[in-house]
């Protein structure tokens, strides 16, 4: 079993150059009017933009004063370099993600590990259950979360003083927001939970027998031979997480609005970057914020390909 | 297995009855933590049919009740709990109050009158009546307008799935069943999209729509779906790759061209699939914040669900039962039906991600 990452890889490319017959042409032709749609979605929403985007970050482009486009050079660049509110976005956005990344990481491997314990009763009824919370919108389950650590009739706040503890008042504090951000985000790991479990049942039951003859536990099984075989779905995880993270502010932004609230707790760089582009319609610094995160994020991925292969493990790898 | 006859040995037995109770032991662990993972469900539930009352008293319990009154020559008391002699306890009115001894009326034999009890009242327990305010949804309803954001969601999110399940019905078709030169190269194209930031395209799109006056307008959110996406993409030529090639065979020996082998051949057999894309689809629709935000700000008519809660609730945030009556009425159609297509469902994520 192998995940969507394990077709990214050059040894996969083929490129014959070969003379096509007339039969052959014409089905690669029929192929092509059948990936159309693709093609033309890619040019006109993918790359297009994508190139408009880096032409637009050398301008000054604003929606308002559109008549005076003008050529800025370095300017914007310049710009972000001395921009106190895109290095508090960064800052921001790097404290959350050193809570949310391990989180949105660990929590579905725990998770499909105890829905996958023979132990367990009725597991595909907990499994839906447990995958229940992914459905919720993303702004319903915002306002539940938002009542229910709520400080006067909130249940969090009621069960922490059950056993003594006054919680905090979450969602004002600018320390105790994070962890209530990434309590919410807690209820959307759902795809990677059943993803994680798919891939932890495909594991051949060979293996498990044979750890046994050698007289290996439960923790040793799952740190030996789990571990190993679901690495593929916990480094796609990985990626799509870490893409996700650097993007994060919608969640705060339904919750507590586009000024980051508490005391600039939630200015993520990603509610810079909307306010700059859309509130204030620069569309030229905003392109400029967007490359630079997009910069970022390809680093991330080309180091996070790169180490793939010392720990990812492709049961069908090696072809 | 006929060994019931045959006395079990006493060590088989202990196992057995080990193995059930690190069973059952395991399965009320794992109740547990699913109670916790969806104690907030029962905190919307409770709190979206209480009202402010309900929510504000120090003493009100967690389910939506009233203090219960009795009624008693023409005049409401409150009842409570009182502990007779023998320690019951009776549900008795009060109709006189008194520092050291009250006298009360038994709800349940009004006839035998007054009686006078020896206590401070004040210690004693109200009796709660269990009393939902549905009308706090119906309050929603009319107030956050839920009619014509309903129809805007649905007009959104069904032509966006028809456009969905079009245009990646083709592509991965093209993807799967023919010989193209450079179709890798594509293909790694088209995969590679899933880690392109929304941010780096939206700038220019916003601009391109602006042009062609469309904000302010569904179509941005609508037409985009009709030129594929690599998750529905991939999903779907998985799949497609998983019917043998024989039968596109057969039917092409009998004359069948491309497009009558899609329509005939594959697009029958993947219906589970097909449904679990337009469901996909459906729910993120349902689910977009972002794209109507950017979009629709200024046209509070087309506004979707998403942002028309948004709104309700920002004005609504001193009146918790409002707000999650709102986030409850938001989310009941997506849940329901994840309930119905739920196995299609979740086996469609699965298929999103891995690939067996």
């Amino acid at each position: 079993m192998s995940t969507v990452f394990s077709e990214f890889s050059f040894k996969k490319l083929k490129v014959k150059r070969t003379k096509l017959s007339a039969l052959a042409k014409r089905e690669a032709l029929w192929g092509l009017v059948f990936l159309a749609p693709w093609i033309i979605g890619f040019l006109l929403w993918s790359l297009g933009p994508t190139l408009a985007s880096l032409a637009f970050s050398f301008t000054d482009f604003n929606l308002l004063h559109r008549e005076t486009i003008q050529w800025a050079g370095l300017d914007n660049f310049r710009l972000f370099a001395s921009d106190p509110y895109a290095k508090l976005g960064i800052k921001v956005s790097l404290r959350f993600a050193a809570i949310a990344l391990p989180v949105g990481i660990f929590q579905p491997i725990i998770m499909a590990a105890i829905l996958n314990d023979e132990r367990l009763w009725a597991r595909r009824l907990f499994t839906t259950l447990f995958y229940m919370p992914s459905i919720v919108p993303m702004v319903s389950a915002v306002y539940i979360w938002m009542g229910m650590m709520n400080t006067q009739a909130g249940w969090f706040n009621r069960a922490l003083a059950v056993f003594g503890i006054t919680g905090p008042d979450w969602f004002n504090s600018q320390v105790w927001i994070y962890p209530a951000l990434v309590m919410i985000g807690m209820w959307g790991v759902g795809d990677m939970m059943l993803m994680t479990l798919a891939t932890m049942q495909g594991v051949p039951t060979e293996l498990y027998e044979a750890a046994q003859v050698d007289g290996a536990g439960p923790l040793a099984k799952f740190r030996h031979i789990t571990l190993p075989m679901i690495t593929p779905v916990i480094f796609y995880n990985l990626v799509l997480q870490s893409i996700g993270i650097v993007q994060y502010f919608l969640v705060p932004f339904v919750l507590k609005g586009p000024n980051g609230d508490p005391g600039n707790a939630t200015w993520f760089y990603g509610m810079h970057l909307y306010k700059e582009a859309f509130a204030y319609s620069n569309m030229g610094y905003g392109a400029t914020l967007a490359w630079i995160l997009f910069a970022f994020v390809l680093v991330i991925t080309i180091i996070l390909f790169t180490t793939q292969k010392y720990w990812v493990y492709y049961a069908a790898g090696e072809e | 297995m006929n060994n019931l006859s045959k006395p079990k040995h006493s060590s088989a037995l202990k196992l057995e009855m080990k193995k059930f109770l690190s069973k059952s032991g395991f399965t009320l662990f794992v109740i547990m933590l699913l109670m916790v993972f969806l104690a907030p469900f029962g905190y919307m539930l409770t709190t979206s049919v209480k009202d402010r009352e309900m929510i504000t008293g120090s003493d009100a319990p967690i389910l939506p009740s009233r203090p219960a009154q009795y009624e008693y020559n023409g005049e409401e008391y409150p009842v409570l709990l009182v502990p007779d002699e023998n320690g019951n306890f009776h549900e008795w009115a009060i109709i006189k109050k008194g520092r050291e001894e009250s006298t009360f009326i038994d709800t349940k034999n009004p006839e035998t009158g007054p009686i006078q009890w020896e206590g401070k009242w004040r210690t004693l327990e109200k009796v709660w009546n269990f009393d939902p305010v549905w009308s706090n949804f119906a309050y929603v309803w009319e107030t956050a307008k839920m009619p014509q954001m309903l129809r805007n969601t649905l007009i959104i999110s069904v032509i966006g799935a028809i456009g969905t399940l079009l245009s990646c019905t083709a592509v991965a078709y093209g993807f799967s069943r023919f010989r193209i030169p450079g179709k890798s190269i594509l293909f790694m194209l088209l995969i590679s999209s899933v880690i392109l930031p929304q941010f780096v395209t939206i700038v220019p799109t916003y601009v391109v729509f602006e042009k062609l006056g469309w904000i302010g307008s569904w179509l941005p959110l609508i037409i985009p779906h009709f030129f594929a996406n690599a998750y529905n993409v991939f999903l779907l030529r998985q799949f497609f790759l998983t019917i043998p090639r024989e039968l596109d065979e057969a039917a092409m020996i009998d004359g069948a061209g491309p497009l009558r082998r899609l329509i005939s051949i594959i697009i029958p057999q993947s219906i589970p699939v097909l449904v679990a894309v337009g469901v996909f689809h459906f729910m993120w629709a349902w689910n977009d914040f972002f794209g109507p935000l950017l979009y629709l700000s200024t046209k509070k008519d087309l506004q979707p669900i998403s942002i028309g809660i948004q709104l309700f609730n920002a004005q609504y945030s001193f009146q918790p039962h409002m707000v999650q009556a709102a986030a409850l009425l938001g989310m009941i159609l997506p849940l329901g039906l994840f309930f119905i297509a739920q196995r299609v469902f979740m086996r469609g994520i699965v298929f999103t991600g891995v690939e067996k």
